[in-house]
């Protein structure tokens, strides 16, 4: 078996209206290695791998798993051939147990027998290094586990060819490494992987060879120990790209907001802020790192005016003129009017930043509707945004009139920032701003923040990677379960450090002082 | 590996959501669709009662546009129906469930008739000036109710509203019985029936009783539809029913435009019970806004909120009404027969969305 073909993909082709998502793909993967499968947004890499695993069918082509040609109908048949898609979204149950969910859907007749699922899922474990408790409910948690659970399913219903869709986008470091040694051990055993992935530094590091899709289209395939980022890169873009993120000093900073004692619970009590106090000042930008809802989301929605914090919260605007406003206990149209500039760039795009059924010119409405006397909305001027956004943005849409929902994910976001800077904002809050964007339109963004903070905004920047926080921000600030447990500068921290704060747990956060890091 | 390799056909038939058709393409799908529908509801109406569907069809038509006499009735139920349509548009565009149209437009009706029955001395425009505010308000509060209480403490519009419907036709009742005229007729009667009199009346315009409905409903539909497009309360109401999030982003206040909204919604409703009562029946019962409330619903999301398509789809549906009741008359047919007709024709146009939305693949042939 060493080495045999796993997968063939022969000439596939998969067309939505109009668009042809993919264009006579042919692939093959082998046994025993794993793939990086690379590409550009809206480049027709997730729509392939759903093909395999069944929830598409393709227009044409043909498909062969170990040699014979199969049709694959829907995910029960992709199992069947022993093929399992790990998803960006998990799918579980939280109320079950790690063994409930592993044997939930399997067709297996007579009772069910935990001791023997909890056998043959230590056995797994065991064999390719999982950590996993049969017993634990599945919203006891953390994401790397809900991970590494959804990965042994596949594995439990006998998968030897997976699919891994971005798995580390949600994961630290530590996670992603521990996630890596285990895709060695399935290599080891045979098994045929294939890795989604943006991140290159990633595929230079697990995967043995790489193929590129560029517009739906298979550009070729490398081993990776022939190639390097800047190659792949070229590859995926078609044209040579820098990598490299400027980060200039601002001439000098200005104190714009300070959060001070900062706490916030949610409709249920539970502090999802607590005490969290730091400055930020125009002409940098500040990173907040952190795994996934550690309070990044309540953090800047309680700055823009949509969280309800604690009594003695302050979040105090320092405006230019050097006066004092305080933000807690304020709506987004008292902080507007107050004159302060507050742009935010939400994680949740089309379910808080823009209106999904509305076209571009009326999402640059959102902004500016209010203006303007008379009871009729005036349209002219952002329609002219709204040109002006899709021209040096270059965001690909049929025209200005289209719904925002039908654009991809990295024109949504351009259209959402486009419009955000187009406030001439004193203050730029973004979350996960690239998540899901591919490298040319995530440099766009970095160096759109970048050209902000150089204007003597402040920028603050949710982030995940840590690379990117570490090249692009001038310092970061680290939060762990709602609370701050440290800030470091951007241009000294190590990766390694940062991965530390996020998950160290934070009973007594560590009191910082600004001087110590402000360099 | 022990991989159970199986052969699979392609399925013989997949779907998939279309990216974009045009216009001239969905307009052709809906025809077909209409086209459809008068077939199947033909071979119904052969199979179960033998009777030439077009002589079927052609006495419908006869009952809803046969005579003037008749075509100014269905043109009148047709304005009725609009009216409580573009009431409900607001709401339904703000993804607020208003259900409760049958009430507002009820106890705009109760209004109208107190006035009649009250201030028939006031001079003529001074009576209409107070029909209408007293009208307007009555719906307005019917629809603020739920509204508030929907922005205050989150509860079900839905079923809010709904309750809303059953209050209101109680309330009716109980006015029916305090006005009842002649004693023991358990109705109100005509209101001031003399010829001479008629205080309240909505009064003929060109000899015709109900032209002035038609212009009233009419100038309602065309100011709801800029409402809704160009203004900044439009576009409010439009951002807050695709997301509440993105609306209290914007700084939008969300319990503000669902209770004016409500407010309007209702005020619309009440003027279609004016319009029932003094520009139709001339007399009030629990039957005055007959159900239309419910069927508006129909009308406003056939139409998707744009309130000049609602005047087709509110047309069709009295004309099928009207077309029943001739058809039940004529044939000795009860009027489910029509409603057969009519549920099979609403069952194609919806449908006809589907294929709108989505295409269908057959499978290949290979070799």
């Amino acid at each position: 078996m060493e080495n045999a073909t796993a997968v063939q993909m022969k000439n596939i082709t998969k067309r939505f209206g109009e668009v042809t998502a993919n264009d006579k793909v042919s692939l093959d993967l082998k046994r025993g290695e794993i793939l990086s499968l690379l590409g550009e947004n809206g480049s027709g890499k997730t729509t392939l791998m759903n093909m395999l695993a069944g929830i598409y069918f393709p227009d044409d082509g043909q498909i062969f798993v170990d040699g014979k040609e199969v049709t694959i109908r829907s995910p029960k048949d992709a199992f069947d051939l022993g093929i399992g898609m790990i998803h960006q979204h998990f799918k579980l149950v939280d109320v079950f147990t790690a063994a409930e969910n592993i044997v939930l859907g399997l067709d297996e007749k007579g009772k069910l027998d935990r001791k023997a699922i909890a056998e043959k899922v230590k056995e797994i474990s065991d064999r390719y290094g999982f950590e996993i408790d049969p017993n634990q409910k599945v919203y006891n948690m953390s994401v790397s586990q809900k991970q590494t659970l959804e990965i042994v399913k596949v594995l439990y219903r006998g998968a030897n060819i997976l699919i891994l869709d971005e798995p580390t986008a949600v994961l630290t470091p530590q996670e992603t490494d521990k996630l890596f040694a285990v895709m060695r051990n399935m290599k080891a055993d045979g098994k045929a992987l294939v890795i989604i992935t943006h991140k290159l530094h990633e595929v230079m590091d697990v995967s043995d060879r790489v193929a590129v899709l560029r517009k739906g289209q298979y550009i070729g395939d490398v081993a990776t120990r022939d190639t390097d980022p800047q190659k792949l890169t070229d590859m995926m873009v078609g044209r040579a790209v820098t990598l490299n993120i400027d980060r200039p000093k601002a001439d000098s900073l200005e104190e714009r907001i300070a959060v001070e004692h900062l706490t916030v619970r949610d409709k249920d009590g539970v502090a999802r802020l607590s005490d969290v106090s730091f400055t930020a000042y125009g002409g940098e930008i500040l990173g907040i790192a952190g795994i996934s809802g550690s309070g990044q989301k309540h953090l800047l929605e309680s700055i823009a005016g949509l969280q309800d914090p604690e009594d003695g919260s302050h979040i105090l605007y320092h405006d230019k003129s050097g006066a004092d406003h305080e933000l807690v206990g304020k709506n987004p149209l008292d902080i507007a009017k107050l004159g302060v500039a507050l742009s935010f760039v939400p994680e949740d795009r089309l379910g808080m930043g823009l209106v999904g059924n509305m076209d571009l010119t009326d999402n640059m409405l959102l902004r500016s509707y209010l203006t303007g006397r008379g009871i009729f909305a005036d349209r002219k001027k952002p329609k002219k945004l709204a040109e002006t956004v899709v021209d040096e943005l270059e965001v690909v849409t049929p025209s200005v009139a289209t719904p925002v929902r039908k654009l991809s994910g990295g024109n949504v976001q351009k259209v959402l920032v486009g419009r955000e800077i187009a406030m001439n904002p004193t203050v730029l809050m973004s979350a996960y701003a690239v998540r899901g964007l591919d490298i040319n339109t995530s440099y766009t963004i970095y160096n759109l923040m970048t050209e902000q903070k150089m204007k003597g905004v402040a920028v603050i920047y949710v982030g995940e990677d840590l690379d990117v926080l570490l090249e692009l921000c001038d310092r970061i600030l680290v939060l762990c379960g709602g609370k701050v447990s440290g800030i470091v500068n951007g241009r000294t921290a190590t990766k390694e450090g940062i991965g530390l704060m996020m998950t160290q747990i934070c009973e007594n956060p560590p009191r910082f002082e600004e001087k110590e890091v402000q360099a | 590996m022990s991989t159970v390799i199986r052969e699979h056909k392609e399925p013989l038939i997949r779907i998939s959501k279309r990216t974009h058709i045009s216009r001239p393409r969905a307009w052709g799908i809906r025809a077909i669709a209409l086209v459809l529908a008068l077939a199947v509801s033909g071979l119904v109406i052969f199979a179960i009662v033998k009777l030439s569907p077009i002589k079927v069809y052609g006495a419908m038509f006869q009952g809803a546009f046969g005579t003037a006499k008749r075509s100014w009735a269905t043109i009148r139920d047709t304005m009725m129906l609009l009216c409580i349509g573009i009431g409900l548009a607001p709401a339904f565009k703000m993804k607020f469930w208003n259900i409760g149209a049958e009430g507002q437009a009820l106890v705009g009706g109760i209004a109208t008739a107190a006035c009649m029955i009250y201030f028939k001395s006031l001079p003529t425009p001074l009576l209409f000036l107070v029909m209408i505010i007293c009208s307007v308000v009555a719906g307005c509060i019917w629809g603020l109710i739920p509204g508030v209480f929907k922005a205050k403490w989150n509860t079900n519009e839905t079923l809010f509203t709904l309750m809303m419907n059953y209050v209101a036709i109680q309330l009716t009742s109980y006015f029916v019985a305090k006005w009842e005229n002649p004693p023991g007729s358990n109705s109100v009667g005509i209101i001031n029936p003399q010829p001479t009199d008629h205080a309240g009346w909505l009064p003929s315009l060109f000899g015709q009783p109900y032209l002035l409905n038609v212009i009233i409903v009419l100038l309602l539909a065309v100011a709801m539809f800029i409402y809704l497009k160009y203004s900044k309360h439009g576009y409010e109401i439009a951002v807050v029913g695709d997301s509440e999030n993105t609306a209290r982003y914007a700084g939008i206040s969300v319990k503000k435009v669902f209770i004016r909204t409500m407010a309007l919604s209702g005020a619309i409703c009440g003027v279609a019970g004016f319009l029932a009562v003094s520009g139709a029946s001339h007399t009030i019962s629990t039957s005055t806004a007959g159900g239309r409330g419910f069927t508006a619903i129909i009308v406003a999301w056939l139409a998707k909120f744009n309130t000049f398509v609602m005047i087709l789809i509110s047309l069709l549906l009295v004309f099928m009404e009207k077309g029943a009741i001739e058809i039940a008359s004529r044939y000795h047919l009860n009027d489910y027969a029509s409603q057969i007709i009519t549920g099979i024709l609403l069952f194609f146009i919806l449908g006809s969305e589907f294929f709108i939305n989505y295409k269908i693949n057959f499978r290949r042939k290979h070799d």
